[in-house]
């Protein structure tokens, strides 16, 4: 199961990863090594089978709709690379 | 040969519950930027998600009232995309199994009713606020920064998805403003356009009258007025009939909405479609809604717009029987006597035009207004009618000063009165005071009760001393 | 004189509580040795110089996030991070009294086994210096061994704290999945990962367990423990039922010495009155690390996407946000989260996800069964933790999937939401070798007893020889 140049960079695009060629050629091989070896579950027939997204059985937990206090806005920005006023800001769209 | 226009439309609305979806920091409109924020809807390293119960609940009830079914387990999914004011990189929001299910509307129209279908009615949570600057106004294109404001990060929002049941935008208008009423009249939503807790997208794709096919749609996107909505796809419907009567093809794209402006701008071209990579949000367990939960919900729902729109129709036209009620004003309606047809107009012109909140206004005290209203004055009619939500507002007092109290006016009937009725007037001259009430029924009649009966009292009493 | 290298955790607060040494001294005393120490093993990426609390200092892994303290996770895109929270079991161990040593280094995001993905350069391991901790929490597993802390916080997604316990010779706990709050957590894989304790002795590890365990409002998966966590006492195993699972004991790769071992441990077991017998789990580790590799980086790939240089972090300035979040995101990620980033954004892809996360999905619930079987007929079942004693730096670093392969035999009970225990089982070429011990949902307490009262008899010494 091999992932080619053009998959590599369609994942890269969606995960917003700008890769060198280099980068490029070195993730093509691995991630398809990769992929081979996890391409295995495809081995077993689990037509039938329920998906597990969670190892405990759960649900319907929530919480009551009770304000609590929010961040002061210094601590809101403290970690911002760039802002303006009370806001984040970053480059245009 | 003629077109059918198929639409369908796809309404997000805020919930108004005090606190955001996934954290509890307090929902709001208006507070300074970013100062109603935390660690979750920030998406800092490692916060969690926790849902609101009452959205939950909410939710629930909307779906009830739009004859959904409530699934017996919904689950949360991740929608991955990166932008500024989606924090967390995804949107929790429902996928393949959403809360409420497969439910319809039926609508009251002008020719009968049309059943509109709900395919679906999910939670989720809202974007950031970004504001552009440097650009034209706010405006996406030219500008040289955003900034971000995470106040709206997370609030509640439920998106509803209807079938491609709706064939005009007229029709379509009517629909969602059914529908805004329906969410303010459950209370759980404020649904105002300006503040954008309410938005629409349209689907829009035209076929041969008569056929059945679905064609190409196209998808508009952010709407925030009714007007807006009926423009924007009557716009493109012209413009889809066009191409095809010009032999081409609909291209499948998604257009910004642009108040005012003849085209409408691609928003994202095809080729960079999106895959959102949906998953269960391992974060978050699955709802199994409760029966108490739904039961309780189903409880809570009266009598919904559709129903008295079309117990209205019975006695008022459907023009004046929809309006009363998608403005809210039909319960006004209900409780003022008088002729209907009056009432409904006074309740839906007049008083919409004093901009007069109907709750304020008693029915009886108004009933009393319409009543009269072809006996007095326009001007003092309209002065009584915005009167007519303060407290303690009674006709009366309004009534008998626009009724003539003009001596100059009255005297000269007094006088044709008294000499026309001799013996009463001896009588009453004679000590019989119980006359003079024969004396003023007099006047009245000869003034068709336009006459203020105070007045003439006092005049006819003066007149019979002398 | 305070001796870190041998001080348990359970005699440094008889310490505290018998006033023999103040809080003070003994957060000074381990400071002294990670200043004598931490040049060459790099077991710290921060430390706290003012103890907050009575108690006996602890250790964090860097993914736990401590208000106002520097967080990382190993990464450079968060580099200078301070949080405006604590992680609930940093605020648990506050309550506790602990007070804070310092936050140990970590395979960049927990993506890794032997700590050579830090962004901030790799752990060494007090056995042999040349050799890996493992990981991805081998600073908290070094620095517990080296005599740096009493006692640590890890986490364990794909057995980071079982596997770099073990290569370590101390006692790692993987909790059962829910009973540890993971609010505050860096994330890496949300349905696998939780927090557990690092240790010198079991007794230490139900101690530290029992602090941070239990339901927490902030983590809608955590839930109250069934019972209270008993500190073991006993030193016999009568009554245990002691399962041998073939496949995860005659799997291919494990060496001879490892072997050797644990086949000793189990003849212990027996010993020690436990009734001990073979089963099988014929899926579970065939498919169980192809199974993680498509489950936990696509979730990643998700958790991941936070890291995007708006509202904290370095960012790359840039004119457009797409480059800049792509630049930034180039230049803070390194090599193993881009890879598993990649990998899960295809696993989830459009086309693919049927064939690849979807199935994944299923094979954990056969994955499920077969321990939830094996488990009806057993307490616990035992195996080695990791297939090879600490491998050296650099042995595996160009060769992912060797890397991966280190985690073949820790990581199907995590796919069944199962607890597991590491405790040292002896040592092979001078390395210690490390028991798996798992058992069903909620069973804690019967690891505990287990690995108490098999370290009393087997008296491995957790000093490395070299330090001795
Ligand atoms: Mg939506
Ligand atoms: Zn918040």
């Amino acid at each position: 199961m091999a992932i080619s140049r053009d998959e590599v960079l369609h994942v890269a695009r969606l995960a917003r990863l700008a890769l060198t060629d280099e980068e490029v050629e070195r993730f093509q091989q691995q991630l398809s090594a990769i992929l081979e070896a996890v391409g295995k579950v495809g081995e077993l027939d689990l037509s039938g089978v329920e998906p597990t997204s969670h190892p405990l059985e759960l649900s319907n937990v929530w919480a009551e709709d009770e304000p609590r206090p929010s961040l002061p806005l210094e601590e809101a920005l403290q970690n911002a690379p760039d802002r303006e006023g009370g806001y984040f800001r970053v480059p245009p769209a | 040969m003629s077109w059918e226009p198929v639409i369908g439309c796809e309404i997000h609305v805020h919930l108004k519950t005090r606190t955001k979806m996934f954290c509890r920091c307090p929902t709001g409109f208006g507070e300074p930027e970013n100062t109603r924020t935390c660690p979750v809807c920030l998406a800092h390293p490692g916060a969690l998600p926790v849902p609101n119960a009452r959205a939950i609940e909410w939710t629930i009830k909307l779906g009830l009232a739009l004859g959904c079914e409530i699934a017996p387990r919904a689950v949360f999914h991740r929608k991955n995309y990166f932008y500024p004011d989606n924090p967390k990189g995804y949107q929790i929001s429902q996928y393949d199994e959403p809360l409420c299910i497969s439910g319809s509307l039926a609508m009251p129209g002008p020719d009968g009713e049309t059943t509109i279908g709900i395919v679906r009615a999910h939670l989720e949570e809202d974007a950031a606020k970004s504001v552009h600057m440097g650009g034209a106004e706010g405006r996406i294109h030219g500008a040289d920064r955003s900034l971000i404001d995470f106040n709206r990060s997370g609030t509640p929002l439920v998106e509803i998805v209807t079938a491609p049941d709706i064939h005009s935008s007229e029709q379509a208008k009517r629909f969602l403003q059914l529908l805004r009423q329906t969410v303010r009249e459950l209370g759980i939503s404020d649904a105002e356009m300006q503040e954008g807790s309410m938005r629409f997208d349209v689907n829009v794709s035209v076929r041969p009258e008569g056929s059945d096919e679905l064609r190409t749609r196209t998808e508009l996107k952010n709407i925030n007025s009714f007007n807006f909505a009926a423009q924007g796809i009557e716009r493109e419907i012209q413009r889809q009939i066009g191409i095809y009567e010009a032999g081409g093809e609909v291209e499948q794209e998604t257009l910004h909405f642009v108040p005012g402006r003849e085209d409408a701008p691609p928003l994202r071209s095809k080729e960079e479609a999106q895959d959102y990579r949906y998953f269960p949000e391992p974060d978050l367990l699955p709802i199994e809604p409760p029966v108490e939960m739904v039961e309780q919900a189903r409880s809570e729902i009266g009598e919904l717009p559709q129903e008295r729109i079309r117990r209205l129709e019975a006695e008022l036209d459907f023009g004046l029987a929809e309006g009363l009620v998608t403005s809210g004003r039909d319960e006004l309606y209900s409780r003022t006597p008088g002729d209907r047809r009056a009432v409904a107009n006074v309740v839906m012109n007049e008083l919409a035009a004093a901009g007069i909140d109907p709750r304020a206004v008693d029915g009886a005290e108004l009933g009393k207004l319409i009543e009269a209203r072809d006996r007095i004055a326009r001007d003092a009619l309209t002065k009584a009618l915005a009167a007519s939500g303060e407290p303690g507002f009674s006709a009366e007092d309004y009534l008998g000063e626009a009724l003539i109290a003009d001596a100059s006016e009255l005297d000269p009937v007094i006088e044709q009165v008294i000499a026309a009725n001799e013996e009463q007037v001896a009588a009453y001259r004679g000590g019989k005071e119980g006359v003079l009430g024969f004396l003023v029924g007099q006047v009245m009649k000869e003034t068709q009760g336009k006459a203020n009966p105070r007045v003439v009292n006092e005049r006819l009493r003066a007149k019979l001393k002398s | 004189m305070i001796d870190t290298l041998r001080l348990t955790a359970e005699q440094a607060s008889g310490l505290l509580e018998r006033k023999e040494v103040s809080v003070a001294e003994l957060h000074a005393a381990y400071l002294g040795a990670i200043e004598q120490r931490d040049g060459e093993l790099h077991a710290y990426l921060t430390t706290v110089s003012e103890p907050e609390g009575d108690g006996v200092p602890v250790a964090f892994k860097d993914v736990i996030s401590t208000r106002g303290v520097e967080t990382t996770a190993g990464s450079k895109i968060l580099a200078g991070f301070r949080p405006v929270y604590d992680a609930t079991v940093a605020a648990r161990c506050k309550q506790a009294g602990l007070p804070l040593l310092g936050k140990t280094n970590m395979d960049e995001f927990a993506m890794g086994s032997s700590t050579e993905n830090s962004a901030y350069g790799p752990t060494r391991n007090p056995w042999n210096p040349e050799r890996v901790p493992g990981g991805s929490s081998g600073g908290s597993a070094a620095a517990v061994s080296g005599g740096l802390a009493p006692w640590a916080l890890g986490s364990d997604t794909g057995g980071s704290v079982k596997q770099p316990a073990a290569l370590c010779g101390v006692v790692g706990l993987r909790p059962t999945y829910g009973t540890v709050s993971r609010f505050g957590i860096v994330a890496f894989a949300s349905s696998l990962d939780q927090v557990g304790p690092i240790t010198k002795t079991v007794r230490d590890c139900a101690l530290l367990y029992r602090i941070i365990a239990g339901r927490d409002r902030c983590d809608t998966t955590t839930v109250d423990l069934p019972e209270h966590v008993e500190l073991p006492e006993a030193d016999d195993l009568k009554g245990l039922r002691v399962g041998v699972p073939k496949e995860l004991n005659e799997a291919e790769g494990i060496e001879p010495g490892v072997s050797a071992s644990v086949n000793a441990a189990i003849e212990l077991c027996r010993e020690l009155g436990a009734e001990v017998g073979e089963c099988e789990l014929p899926r579970s580790v065939e498919f169980g690390l192809p199974c993680y590799y498509l489950i936990a980086p696509s979730e990643a790939s998700s958790n991941l996407a936070r890291y995007d240089g708006v509202r904290y972090g370095p960012r790359v300035p840039r004119d457009s946000i797409r480059e800049m979040y792509e630049q930034t995101r180039d230049a803070g990620f390194g090599d193993e989260p881009k890879r598993r980033i990649m990998l899960g954004a295809y696993a989830l892809s459009a086309g693919y996800y049927e064939a690849f996360y979807g199935q994944a999905q299923k094979v954990r619930t056969v994955i499920r069964d077969e321990f939830a079987a094996a488990l009806e007929r057993f307490d616990v079942l035992v195996s080695p933790t990791s297939p090879t004693v600490a491998f050296p730096l650099g042995a595996k670093t160009d060769n992912p999937l060797a890397m991966y392969l280190s985690d073949v035999l820790a990581i199907p009970p995590n796919m069944a939401g199962l607890p597991g225990l590491s405790i040292p089982c002896g040592l092979s070429e001078g390395l210690p070798v490390g028991l798996q011990l798992v058992g069903p949902q909620f069973s804690e307490n019967v690891l505990f007893r287990t690995g108490h009262a098999l370290e009393q008899a087997l008296g491995f010494d957790s000093v490395p020889e070299r330090l001795r």
